[in-house]
């Protein structure tokens, strides 16, 4: 079946004052149909170059890239028309209301008459009651919602989210994930850029993750789990940890999480925390998340 | 014709209309104020210059201007148009949502040019609605007022579209309006005839494609003009096709558009 996306060998390079800045370097991926796919890495990896090249507001130096079969540049309009795309940055019209910014983003693609999809949208977004308010009037998560609406009015089989829960409240990413998951299981495909590893962790299939505009690591979710094989110890503590184990652990405020490979490994763990005089609290013992993958990766551990 | 050609057609209908609703919305600033600065140039010149200019016999100087005036608000409006949507677009970011759509060159080029003529005529309809009543004005040739008002617009909103693909920042835009569009309207020949200045002046006008645009439309009313009406359209049109052709290619080439 023809790959949903498909990467290959894409690169670009940017024209700097301080010279050429190789954005992303020989990318390739295919993404199936129906597959719900994680694109992570930290800032500067390239992420959303490469959704810009996909959507057409970006061309690539070099390599190709297809929607559905049909190439991003050759044949654009149809790759447009498979294509929903969530914008990261908030934008929005101010001359036009909820509805008529839906019925004009539907009259670019040529489709008209859908008022009952319309509908839907606003509804299942929970927009319902905004239809005739004007953009400049909606609050910025109203106008998420809105963005979300204007990237799936032509119906696109597939759908990319770039970042689309960044700063929003915890209402509308239920309501946002509850919409994509049930579009997904209806068949679309959802391409996500996300920094809230634990979204990706719940509801990506596969996942790549991008460095310096390489892909460093591409694989199902719970495989590239699983290949994280470490145990993590995770306390709370007030106390300094002794130099070593502070090198090696992740550190967020009181919370500490240091890698052990089994449970000997803990057990020594446990009494060098002692005989330094940490006191620990909260003890847990867990398996890595993405989290912990990600940061193996991007520290180069796997790369 | 197919589905996919009739869809291009429709995703530019919507942006034309689109951009129609735009000007419409805010009517009063983009249709109302260019009417009542255009009423206050004919107040204005007209009760200092009446009695002391003539250009044409039998055409009072009241007359010879409002045409001018017309004119001058075509070309102004269908420029501000296509220029300050797309630099609006550009800047709040909302372009976007016409980038991801599959719309053509073809479809971004009708469709903002279009809406610029609409906004260009409507505005040019108040200008003569509210000044016809100073002046005497004949209708001589209604084809030619016509002709020049929809190619002029055309022109204008494709330098707009040109200018609003081109700028970055308002301030570029308004230095774009101010030191190109400003000097070249305002020495066509809409306050005077160019037949007025001295020699190398009448030159230099010569050169200035508005004056062509100006006095052609002139014509349509009076039957008379500084140059041959056909004179006139060669050059407008010539002019237009140009611009057109530039406009194209850079909508084609995703000129700062598409990165």
């Amino acid at each position: 079946m023809t790959p949903a996306i498909s990467f290959q060998q894409v690169g670009k390079t940017f024209q700097t004052p301080r010279g050429p800045l190789r954005a992303l370097d020989g990318v390739s991926l295919d993404i199936a149909q129906g597959e719900f796919f994680g694109l992570l890495g930290p800032n500067g990896a390239g992420k959303t170059t490469l959704i810009s090249i996909l959507a057409g507001l970006a061309r690539a130096t070099s390599g190709r890239v297809e929607v559905m079969g049909h190439d991003v540049v050759a044949d654009y309009a149809a790759a447009r028309r498979s294509l929903g795309i969530v914008p990261q940055e908030l934008v929005f019209d101010p001359f036009f209301s909820v509805r008529e910014a839906l019925k004009i983003q539907s009259g670019y693609f040529g489709v008209t008459g859908n008022e009952a999809w319309i509908d839907e949208l606003l509804e299942g977004l929970g927009l319902a009651d905004k239809a005739g308010a004007n953009m400049r009037q909606l609050s910025g998560g109203m106008k998420r919602r809105v963005l979300v609406a204007q990237a799936l009015v032509h119906r696109p089989p597939v759908i990319v989210l770039d970042e689309p829960t960044a700063g929003v409240d915890v209402e509308l990413r239920q309501t946002l994930w509850q919409f994509v998951a049930r579009l997904n299981r209806e068949g679309h495909t959802v391409l996500l850029t996300t920094h809230y590893l634990e979204e990706a962790e719940a509801l990506c299939g596969r996942i790549a993750m991008l460095k310096q505009g390489r892909i460093v690591a591409l694989d199902r979710t719970s495989a590239l789990l699983g290949a994280a094989s470490s145990t993590m110890l995770r306390f709370k503590t007030d106390d300094a940890l002794p130099a070593d184990l502070a090198a090696q652990a992740r550190i967020t405020g009181r919370i500490a999480q240091v890698k052990a490979r089994d449970a000997a490994d803990v057990e020594q763990l446990l009494a060098r925390l002692r005989a330094a005089g940490v006191r620990v609290e909260d003890l847990e013992i867990g398996r890595a998340d993405l989290e912990d993958v990600f940061l193996e990766i991007m520290q180069g551990g796997r790369a | 014709m197919s589905a996919v050609a009739s869809s291009r057609f429709a995703g530019a209908g919507t942006l034309f209309r689109k951009e129609v609703l735009r000007f419409w919305k805010v009517s009063f600033q983009t249709v109302a104020a260019p009417v009542l600065t255009a009423l206050l140039y004919l107040l204005i010149f007209g009760h200092v210059l009446e009695d002391h200019v003539k250009v044409y016999d039998a055409v009072s100087y009241t007359s010879f201007l409002v045409p001018g005036l017309v004119m001058m608000s075509v070309l102004q409006n269908a420029f501000a148009n296509s220029s300050s949507s797309l630099i609006q677009s550009k800047i709040t970011g909302n372009l976007v949502f016409l980038l991801v759509a599959p719309l053509s060159h073809w479809a971004w080029f009708v469709a903002y040019t279009g809406a610029s003529v609409v906004r260009g005529l409507v505005v040019g309809a108040g200008v003569l609605a509210v000044t016809a009543g100073f002046a005497h004005l004949r209708l001589a040739e209604p084809l030619w007022v016509l002709t020049f008002a929809l190619l002029g617009a055309g022109m204008m909103g494709t330098l707009g579209l040109i200018a609003g693909l081109w700028a970055e920042k308002f301030d570029q835009l308004a230095a774009f309006q101010n030191f190109i569009i400003m000097p070249m309207t305002f020495l066509s020949g809409v306050f005077y005839s160019v037949h007025s200045l001295p020699g190398i002046w009448q030159q230099a006008s010569h050169l200035n494609p508005f004056f062509y645009m100006i006095d052609g439309f002139r014509h349509g009313f009076f039957g008379v003009s500084d140059v041959s009406p056909w004179t006139s359209l060669a050059v407008v049109g010539i002019s237009f096709v140009l611009v057109a052709a530039l406009a194209l290619r850079l909508l084609a080439s995703g000129y700062k558009l598409r990165h």
